[in-house]
């Protein structure tokens, strides 16, 4: 059997291009708002969606995407309304592949296991936890995998040729390069150092390579999906939902269509990168 | 000698204290984190790393700190003998230049140039900035925009020091948005950068390591208390916001099982108020800033902002090694209020002449609730781990008093 996520990469192959990974916190700025911006976004050109869990305190992020997560909390996002924003995406998208992503914490205050079984319910595929590395595979990774539920590990510009394969041993559905080192959002990732690791990447793994962090424009979007299978896009797709609030924090009216325009001229980009 | 069910042995070799503790952090680290673990090890068995420290520790911070018999606190509160371990004298007014000198020996000898550190009531920082003065390491502490309102007077010691002291203003602007903000600065600047955290928290190796640097307060303790009175202490009493100075006083008597540990929380405002800092009494656990251990949380486990008079003590969390030895029976936790740490800050003023800072204050309040019902031959020994100097502007404003 195969997963939404090996079936869009094979999609991709077959396209000869690069995937556009989209990133949005949940519920940011309000849910009602994520809900439309959520529905919309395949039809805008991701191919892969990953949506952001609140939360308090997240370490790997720069002030773009915590400031998304705090106006996440304040509108009132927990797990599982989260939960239940990815079941009604599913019930009217049964091919886009949608992984989440976060911290640890909200997920073991809410119960791994039953997290993980509603999350399967809900039609979520894969889960990144920033804040879980193989160390700790046996917190989430192994009772995931053994639910059919993919684990996407990070690796990065420090992960050296001795430890990558602890960090691949459990990695299902892509590996998401790191470009660099640091937070999201704040430097710029650059095409002629990520060519070369993500050929060190495949000469270890067969999977799939999404590469992430410090990749804003079209132009950036376009370098890397020369080199990766795909390319993830957050902050910048975040700063347009900061943008497009009025100064009370509410959704200005042109917030949806701005995002859907800015994931449409990536798609663009990345669509025609190889051609 | 081992002791068959040493409680001493932790953590395991993931890092764990049972349930808690653990390495919870981005992958960009983890390298960093085995590299200074192996490190880490490497220098624990060296003895010309241990002479060295001790040397660091005996001529430029000044230990062994005195373990003084507070006669009239004694008196005035009519029950157990109160001894105090004067780790305020040390260089710097506090305990945290223990584990400071040590990380920063071993940050030269990793080679890392850069040390960035997160700070509180600012004693951290400043302990930090003075050892990476002295050792040319440069230094960059991170400290949330409400301490720096609260301690003004280390903000500016710090940069005497030399050190760059950025502002934090996400979260709470207090301690755990500083670590929060330490931690996105290390991911950034991994390879050249030398993290030193200040409590017993964070992803192991540091709640063992932090330790280990500032166990050097409960050995000189235990020696010292045998000397005055040729018998162990009844009770050990010491604050705990990360619980650093506690570890430090507790863990070389783990296994005195007939010595009672008693860690006393920021109560706040009052533990119903909501407005505390009592993550063991009030929190459940819960993963923050690299391991596991008991949180202040919502249901939905999201960290709940602290709240304590004291900066030091504003952390919703606690070192795992506490929670441990919480769930197990040996450490006893109760909690004192800004009010109680203010009463205890004006009493060992006029009673002995000392300033405390508002932590030990907290431990002094918890003190003064205990000694009255204790034997008068009982023997009780209070880390007194900061001096008050800091704290006068904070205590002027409370007590209606203008500087």
């Amino acid at each position: 059997m195969t997963t939404r996520i090996e079936r869009r990469f094979a999609e991709l192959r077959r396209e000869g291009r690069a995937g556009l990974v989209t990133f949005l916190v949940a519920g940011d700025p309000d849910i009602p708002t994520f809900e439309r911006l959520l529905e919309r976004l395949p039809a805008a050109g991701a191919d892969l969606i990953e949506v952001g869990m609140p939360f308090s305190d997240p370490m790997a992020d720069g002030p773009t995407i915590q400031a998304g997560n705090l106006r996440a909390l304040s509108a009132g996002v927990t797990l599982a309304r989260t939960l239940e924003c990815v079941r009604r995406f599913r019930a009217r998208d049964d091919t886009t592949p949608l992984v989440l992503m976060g911290y640890y914490n909200p997920i073991w205050a809410y119960g791994r296991l039953r997290f993980l079984d509603e999350a399967v319910s809900a039609g979520v595929d894969g889960l990144i936890v920033v804040d879980l590395p193989p160390e700790e595979d046996e917190e989430l990774c192994l009772p995931a995998l053994e639910r059919g539920l993919d684990f996407v590990r990070l690796a990065t510009p420090t992960t050296d040729d001795r430890r990558l394969p602890a960090v691949l041993r459990n990695v299902r559905g892509f590996l998401y390069y790191v470009s660099l080192t640091g937070i999201t959002g704040v430097k710029e990732a650059l095409a002629e150092a990520v060519a070369p690791q993500v050929a060190r990447l495949r000469r270890h793994t067969e999977l799939p390579i999404a590469v992430g962090f410090g990749i804003k424009t079209p132009e950036q979007a376009a370098a890397i999906a020369r080199v990766a299978d795909a390319v993830v896009v957050g902050s910048a797709l975040v700063g347009e939902v900061a943008a497009h609030l009025d100064a009370e924090g509410r959704p200005g009216k042109g917030l949806v269509a701005a995002v859907h325009g800015r994931v449409e001229a990536l798609a663009r980009a990345v669509r025609t990168a190889r051609s | 000698m081992t002791i068959a069910n040493s409680l001493r042995t932790g953590p395991d070799e993931h890092g764990r204290f049972g349930l808690y503790g653990g390495r919870f952090v981005a992958e960009t680290l983890m390298p960093c984190i085995l590299e200074l673990e192996a490190a880490w090890e490497a220098v624990r068995r060296d003895p010309g790393f241990q002479a060295e420290l001790d040397a660091w520790l005996a001529d430029y911070v000044g230990r062994p700190s005195p373990l003084y018999f507070a006669e009239r606190l004694t008196e005035a509160l009519g029950g157990a003998k109160i001894y105090l371990k004067r780790d305020e004298l040390n260089h710097t007014g506090a305990h945290k230049i223990n584990n400071c000198i040590g990380q920063a020996l071993l940050a030269k000898r990793m080679g890392k140039r850069r040390v960035i550190a997160e700070t509180g009531a600012g004693q951290h920082g400043v302990a930090t900035a003075t050892v990476c003065a002295r050792l040319g390491l440069d230094c960059v502490v991170y400290m949330g925009e409400r301490d720096i309102e609260r301690q003004k007077p280390n903000v500016f010691r710090m940069r005497l020091l030399g050190a760059e002291v950025r502002p934090v203003s996400s979260g709470s602007r207090t301690l755990k948005d500083a670590m929060n903000e330490a931690l996105r600065d290390w991911v950034t600047n991994v390879e050249s950068t030398f993290y030193l955290i200040g409590s017993v928290a964070g992803p192991h190796p540091y709640p063992a390591m932090v330790r280990d640097f500032q166990a050097v307060i409960g050995r000189e303790a235990k020696a010292q208390i045998l000397e005055k009175e040729g018998r162990l202490p009844d009770v050990l009493v010491a604050a705990v916001g990360g619980g650093s100075n506690a570890m430090g006083l507790f863990h070389p008597f783990l296994d005195d099982r007939e010595v009672r540990l008693v860690a006393v929380e920021a109560a706040g405002e009052g533990l119903d108020t909501g407005l505390h800092a009592a993550a063991m009494l009030k929190g459940r656990p819960g993963i923050l800033h690299g391991s596991r251990s008991y949180l202040l949380q919502d249901e939905d486990g999201q960290v709940i902002e602290p709240h304590s008079i004291s900066a030091g003590l504003d952390y919703p969390g606690i070192g795992p090694e506490h929670s441990w030895l919480k769930d197990i029976g040996r450490l006893e936790v109760t909690a004192a209020t800004d009010r109680e740490a203010l009463e205890a800050f004006e009493t060992l003023a006029r009673l002995e002449g000392i300033l405390p800072a508002l932590e030990p204050a907290h431990a002094l309040a918890a003190t003064a609730k205990l000694a009255p019902s204790l034997p008068k031959d009982a023997l009780v020994v209070v880390n007194l781990c900061g001096r008050g100097d800091k704290d006068v502007y904070t205590v002027a404003r409370h007590l209606g008093v203008e500087l």
